[in-house]
């Protein structure tokens, strides 16, 4: 009863605090100093007609460096946590365990055949939303999950299949290498970590555009594909043991 | 005037989502009986809050949360439901 009146008790309060929120909400009618200063030297700054990418990788570079390592770490811990299940038991007996499982029953026809049909156009739509990251919304990070969603569709159809680990684990270190190298880069050559002007800035709007933008974000588009791909193989190989 | 209708038609339509999401929520929370349909709730709440999140005029954070919310973590969520079916049938 007592728990009952507390849980009401919150409830209400919550909906007080949303409720001020609610009646105090006036929009905005001009941007802020900090949006004010992108929306109008963006363009002419770093060169990419997206803005949101061009803060993404060049203005706030680092965060964007923070949040793939956080994502590396994740991927790191899952596959750890499910080698450490895996190591309990030794080769043998698990091998043993894995000739006995029945084989999976067999995929389905349509998930087959739309497998084959719709995973390269995945991928290249990933890849798409990758290169063109500086023009048009999107960019590194939701090419990758694109890319990854294909590599889950190709899981999907046949469990049994292995898809090279460890190309997929150099791919990451590769590109996440490549990422903190072209930061420094800008640190030696242009005006500091991760700064887009170590290349000319091309025409406003090309696809060879916006300085380092587009090579960075293709790093980290392969970067956070590999990763979800990793988790996701990881996954995949526990339960076949 | 057109602009007061036209902003108006936009409040109405974001509440309008804001609404289907809390719907959607709540199926999620509390279809205990059926996890496929509480993953596929869980899973329209993000494919919901990324058409809000267009409408807002965030493209890219819609464009991610359309990817990773609604498409990666739903398809994920099913592929370990069906290994861990699996792996209870076989024991």
């Amino acid at each position: 009863m007592i728990k009952r009146f507390l849980v009401l008790l919150l409830v209400l309060s919550m909906g007080v605090m949303f409720s001020q929120l609610l009646v105090g909400y006036s929009p905005d009618r001009q941007l802020n100093a900090t949006a004010h200063y992108y929306a109008t030297q963006t363009a002419s700054e770093t060169g990419a007609a997206n803005i949101v990418s061009a803060i993404i990788v060049t203005y706030r570079g680092l965060d964007t460096l923070g949040e793939v390592t956080v994502l590396f770490l994740a991927a790191a811990i899952v596959g750890m946590v499910l080698s450490a299940k895996q190591g309990g038991q030794s080769p043998t007996s698990a091998s043993e365990a894995e000739r006995q499982l029945p084989p999976y029953p067999p995929v389905g026809e349509l998930l087959a055949t739309g497998t084959q049909l719709l995973v390269p156009l995945i991928l290249m739509f990933g890849a798409y939303v990758i290169v063109n990251g500086h023009l048009t919304p999107g960019g590194g990070f939701q090419g990758g999950a694109i890319l990854a969603s294909g590599m889950l569709l190709l899981l999907l159809s046949d469990p049994l299949r292995t898809i090279g680990h460890r190309l997929i684990s150099v791919v990451e270190s590769f590109s996440g290498l490549a990422f903190v190298l072209l930061g420094i880069l800008g640190l030696l050559l242009a005006g500091g970590f991760l700064d887009n002007k170590i290349l000319p800035l091309g025409t406003f709007g090309s696809l060879f555009s916006a300085g380092a933008i587009p090579v960075i974000y293709i790093f980290i588009g392969l970067k956070v594909g590999a990763e979800f791909s990793s988790m996701l193989l990881n996954l995949a190989k526990t339960e076949e043991r | 005037m057109d602009l007061f209708i036209r902003d108006n038609l936009m409040l109405a339509m974001l509440l309008l989502l804001s609404l289907a999401m809390l719907v959607a929520a709540f199926m999620a929370i509390y279809s205990k009986r059926s996890l496929p349909i509480a993953m596929l709730a869980a899973g329209l709440v993000s494919l919901l809050a990324s058409v809000q999140f267009l409408l807002l005029g965030a493209p890219d954070v819609a464009m991610t949360e359309a990817a990773i919310g609604s498409g990666l973590t739903t398809f994920l969520f099913f592929f370990i439901l069906g290994r861990v079916r699996g792996g209870a049938n076989r024991d």
